[in-house]
Formats: structure tokens, sequence, C-alpha cells
């Protein structure tokens, strides 16, 4: 494993908060994926010797939680929301456009390699539905026009970067 | 931002005024701390006291009184209680917590330090769900300038109580919203929800010592408690309904939003303050508290008898808009998250948005909830894309029936009470739309983009 200094610094940090060492399995998963892009069998390996579990310990984790993954994505990860009062909104259209500009399919990645659009269970922000997240990123009151700009913006951050 | 004249804000009174920011030196300058500080010099069966005075309920989805709640953490067993404050927010509809979490962290951490002081409790944790990362990184922010003035930590204030908090993440899975699941998770599991009996987090909790689960917004008004006085609080609301609450609309009104009200009806917070329906549409159903809770349908009458014995007869505009009001019109306020369907939303399309929701989200443990999820999102699918069978109203009726009190956890309620409530007022409608829509040829477009399940 091949990990960053702050990476290996969020993980040593992490694990004396908590009361029984096994609870720092959902921290550790979320700073190696962050560092890695995705958890590898050898990450879940990894977490697991480092919080004395078993592997299978950490894989059962991996793969109950929607958002740890075992596979690569874009270099963004697009999450519209689906759920009921962003459709209302025409959240499907936004998500609609979004695939369309990038040339891709739900789930997978675009083949640029910029991006993957996934669909998200309400985001607790239905106010301002439609919504979406771009990474870390939440865009609301979003409309197709809106889902393009953010498309375009995207692409110069890919070109820039 | 302009607070409508009948909101009364209590928790999110400084939430959205400009130049609000969420430091700590804002938050003192505005009253910030004295409760705490107050708090460490108080006997903390007083605080408990007060709190179960001002008949506080639960804002996070079951309305069971905070106080009474207290009261059964189990003290005899001598081991660490732990506090821990569910930020999940994850229930369709409600978008509060989110509000409180990234304008005023400040606010909430108070609220959780004196709920523990009071409690003696060892350790609290946040669950936030991973899809608030700023959320998260706001609260840590918060947590160290609070740390920095000893409001948490170790010897707080001098008192000689220490207590930390710790952010937690989840990773996307609705059911940690559930509190033993949320137990498990933080366990560092797989957020399997537990049974009760005998695993009721105030007896066998986390790492099976005592434990207490509450809302955001249910710790925040603990201050609030605090500084007006049981009574006071009290007087706020009906009784059994005290405090204010914050009211999440979305869908088909004019102005979506949070609004925190007491002692209004459903018409008030609707049609007064978010502006009714869009224009040239009609209000066609409301779901009052969170996708999970019953529809309650517009123009039909809500009559019955209430505890004092009076006859009450309203429309949907009359229901008092709190935790009674809405149960005695058949449904429940939950996490407060209302949804408002207009005349251009078809039920049997809004269920199978939902039930593909809640089939992605079933945790598969009990065999109802997992395959009685799954042949609801299957059937109300086949039904959006015109393929629906002759016997599919009767058969999705069955698989609620039998998924409806024999499940682990209140999500098999959560999926059974949409279907059972739908049928019930639209009956005529799910039958209608299935025939309509199996015959071939149609445009089912519209359909297909409000299920949202491809
Ligand atoms: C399926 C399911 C999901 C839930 N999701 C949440 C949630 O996101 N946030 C929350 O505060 N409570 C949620 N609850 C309720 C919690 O189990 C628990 O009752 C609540 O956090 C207690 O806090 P309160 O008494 O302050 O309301 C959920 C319950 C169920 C059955
Ligand atoms: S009711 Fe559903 S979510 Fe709850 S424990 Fe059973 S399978 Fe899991
Ligand atoms: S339904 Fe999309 S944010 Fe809630």
């Amino acid at each position: 494993m091949n990990l960053k200094p702050e990476t290996l610094a969020e993980i040593e940090e992490a694990i004396p908060k908590y009361p029984e060492k096994r609870s720092a399995v959902m921290p550790l998963l979320h700073a190696i994926q962050k560092d890695q892009g995705l958890l590898s069998n050898e990450a879940a390996e990894w977490v697991a010797e480092k919080l004395e579990i078993e592997p299978i310990h950490v894989l059962s984790v991996i793969t109950f939680y929607p958002f740890f993954r075992q596979h690569k994505i874009g270099k963004r990860h697009i999450r519209v929301c689906r759920t009921l009062s962003c459709a209302m909104a025409d959240g499907s259209k936004v998500c609609d456009k979004m695939l369309t500009e990038f040339d891709t399919k739900l789930n997978e990645v675009s083949p640029d390699g910029a991006v993957t659009v996934e669909f998200a269970e309400c985001l607790a922000s239905c106010g301002t539905a439609p919504v979406m997240l771009v990474d870390d990123e939440l865009y609301e009151n979003l409309d197709e026009s809106k889902a393009e700009e953010i498309c375009q913006r995207i692409k110069t951050e890919a070109i820039q970067a | 931002m302009v607070v409508h004249p009948k909101e009364q804000r209590i928790i999110l009174k400084h939430a959205d005024e400009p130049g609000y920011t969420t430091d700590i030196d804002c938050y003192m300058k505005h009253g910030g701390y004295e409760m705490l500080k107050k708090a460490v010099g108080m006997d903390k069966q007083a605080i408990c006291d007060e709190v179960k005075n001002s008949q506080l309920r639960g804002r996070g989805g079951a309305g069971f009184p905070a106080g009474v709640k207290w009261s059964f953490v189990d003290r005899k067993s001598g081991k660490p209680v732990y506090m821990v404050c569910n930020c999940d927010e994850s229930e369709p509809g409600t978008f509060k917590d989110r509000q409180i979490v990234h304008k005023d962290p400040h606010q909430l951490i108070e609220g959780i330090m004196i709920s523990c002081f009071a409690t003696d409790c060892a350790k609290a944790f946040i669950y936030i769900r991973e899809e608030m990362p700023k959320g998260a990184e706001i609260l840590n922010q918060a947590i160290n300038e609070a740390k920095e003035k000893n409001f948490v930590g170790d010897d707080i204030l001098g008192s000689g109580y220490s207590c930390d908090i710790v952010v937690h993440r989840g990773a996307a899975a609705y059911i940690c919203g559930e509190e033993t699941g949320l137990i498990e998770s933080l366990e560092g599991k797989r957020a399997n929800p537990r049974i009760k009996p005998p695993y009721f987090p105030a007896a066998l909790g986390l790492y099976m010592c005592p434990t207490i689960v509450n809302n955001v917004e249910t710790l925040c008004n603990v201050k609030h408690i605090l500084e007006m006085g049981a009574d006071a609080f009290a007087k706020i609301g009906r009784p059994n309904n005290t405090g204010t609450r914050i009211w999440c609309v979305s869908g088909g009104v004019k102005r979506p939003g949070y609004y925190e009200v007491a002692g209004i009806t459903v018409g008030e917070l609707i049609y007064d303050i978010c502006g009714g329906p869009k224009d040239g549409r009609s209000i066609k159903a409301i779901i009052p508290g969170g996708s999970s809770m019953k529809i309650l349908k517009n123009g039909e009458r809500y009559t019955g008898k209430d505890r004092d014995g009076n006859e009450y007869d309203w429309g949907i505009e009359d229901i008092p808009l709190d935790y009674d009001g809405i149960a005695a019109a058949g449904s429940m306020s939950g996490s407060g998250g209302m949804m408002v369907l207009d005349d251009s939303v078809e039920i049997p399309v809004a269920l199978a948005n939902l039930m593909a929701f809640y089939s992605h989200e079933s945790c598969g443990q009990c065999t109802p909830c997992r395959e009685g999820s799954l042949w609801l999102k299957k059937i109300t699918t086949r039904m959006v894309h015109g393929e629906a069978r002759p016997e599919d109203v009767d058969l999705m009726k069955s698989v609620a029936d039998q998924i409806e009190g024999r499940t682990i956890c209140a999500f098999g309620f959560a999926v059974a009470w949409p279907v059972q409530s739908y049928l019930e007022k639209f009956e005529d409608e799910f039958r209608e739309f299935a025939q309509r829509h199996s015959r071939t040829g149609g445009d089912r477009t519209a359909a297909k983009e409000l299920a949202c399940n491809h």
C-alpha cells in the first residue's frame, strides 16, 4: 500500500478517537478511497491488519455501503438526486443532460475518463430541487441550461488540470 | 432572506441573518455557550427534569419524549453511557438538520454538551451522512474551536466533567438513520438494525453500553429549554406538541423551503407561508412527514374524536400541523419533511419512484423487507412501463400487508405505509393508470422520468 503521508496521518488520527478500534473502519476506508480512488483487496487487508480484525469484516463493510467502491470511476464523481422531490422538479432531465454532454451512460466512466454519472437518493436538499453533487460540491435549483454550464466548467477544469 | 411573519424562529433564529457565520466568536457574540456555562453549575437531574417537563418530543421520526428517553438509561450496569446525535438526515423530503449544521454548528455542539452533561455521558458521536462532506468539515472545525475554549474536552469549564465529540461519516446508506443500524455502523459493521427488545439503545446500545440517540433538532432544543425554562417552552405550540418545529416543504408549492413554526395548521404552512400551488395547478395530496409516512388526500374530510372527546371534521388545510394533529388525520409528522404533490403528479408513478428508493435501501436482513420491497419496485416499474398485469393492484397490497409488522426494524413500515395508503386513497387512479398505460402505443416518457428508476 502506497498511501500519501497526509492519508497516513489522517488514519493515525482517526483510530484513537474511538473506544474500540473496529469503529475506525469507515473513517479509514474514507481516507483510503480518497487517496486511491477505490478500495482494493489489498486495502481491505491493510485496514484489517491495522485494526486487528479479519479482512472479511472490512470487505463486508465495503460491500454494504454504496459510497465505498471496488471499481474505478471518472475523475469527477457526479451524483444526481433521483428521489421524488427532485424527480418532480425534472431531475431526470438534468441527469440526461449530464449523460449526453459527456457522451456516457449511467454508472460508467465517460469515454474521456472525465466523469462518472450516477443517481443518488435524496440528498437532503429537496427545497432547492433538483440537486446534484459533483464530488463535494452541491448544486441546487438545476435545470438543463445550468447543467450544461456545469459540464462546461468540468471540461475546462479537466483541460487545465 | 425574509422570514415569514407566521414563522417563529428559535432554532433558526440567526441561521439566515446577514453576516452570521459559523465561527465561535460570532456564536458567542450572540449569547452562545452561556447555557452550557449555566448547565455545568446546575444539578444534572434538574436539567433532565427541565427537559422532561418541557415535553420536548424527538424531531427525528418517532416523536418520543426526549426527557423520558433519557430517564430510561440503564445506570445500574456501571458501564459508560454514550450520546449519539443522529445527523443522517436521509428521509426523503427532509433538509432541516442540514441548515443547522451548515449555518449554526455551535448551537448543535452546545445542545449536545448540555445534554451529555445532564445525562453524564462519557463520549458523544455525531453520525453525519456521507453526502454532507462540507457539514462534516464545518462540525470538525467548530468542535476544535469549542475545545480551545474548553467547552468540549477535559474538565469542561472547570466542572470536573469531561466529554469529547467525534464526528463519524456514513457512506450513503439510508438505514444508518435507524438508531440501531446507526449503532452497528458506528461499531464498524454493516448497518443491520438490531431487534428490540432486547437491544433498546438506552440499555444495550453502542458497544453494548447504554446509549442515547437523539436527532440534531431535538438536541438543539435542549439549549433553548434551559434558556427559557420548561414552562415557557411548553407554552409554545399545543400541549404534548411543545416547542417549534422546522418543517421542510418540497414539491408543488410556490415557495418550497424550511420554515420554523408552532401552533399553525397544514393550510397555513402550504398556502400562506409556501404560497399555495404553482400557477395553474392544484394540490392533490401531501406526504406529511418524510416519504415513509402515509399520504393525505386533498378534498377528503378528516373526522374523529380527540382525546377530550371533542369531535373534529377537517379539510386537509385544517389539520393542526403537529404530532397529534397529523396523527389524528391518520398519518405521522415523522421527520417534518412535507412533500406536496400537485395535480400533475400521477400517484402510481410517485409510488414507483419511492419503491425504487426503498428497494435500494433495505438492509436485506429480513426476507419480507428485502424481497417485498423488490417486488414492489418491480410491480410499480412495470406499471410505469406499460406492462401492468390485471392482478397487480391487488398483488401490491398483498405484498405490502405481508411486510408490515413482520420485520426487525421500522423500515418495514416505511415500505408498507406508502403502498397501503396510496392504494387506499387512490385505488381508482391505480386501476385506471394500469389500464391506460397497458394499451400499446401511449407516450410514457413523462411517467418514466418521474419514476426515475432506469
Ligand atoms: C428507516 C429509518 C430511518 C431513520 N432515519 C433517521 C434520520 O435520518 N435521522 C433521524 O434523526 N432519525 C431517523 N430515524 C429515527 C431514529 O431511529 C431515532 O428514532 C431518532 O434518531 C431518535 O431521535 P429523536 O428521539 O430525537 O427523534 C429513522 C428511523 C427509521 C426506522
Ligand atoms: S426491516 Fe428491512 S431495513 Fe429493517 S432490518 Fe429488516 S431488512 Fe433491514
Ligand atoms: S429528493 Fe432530491 S434532495 Fe431530496
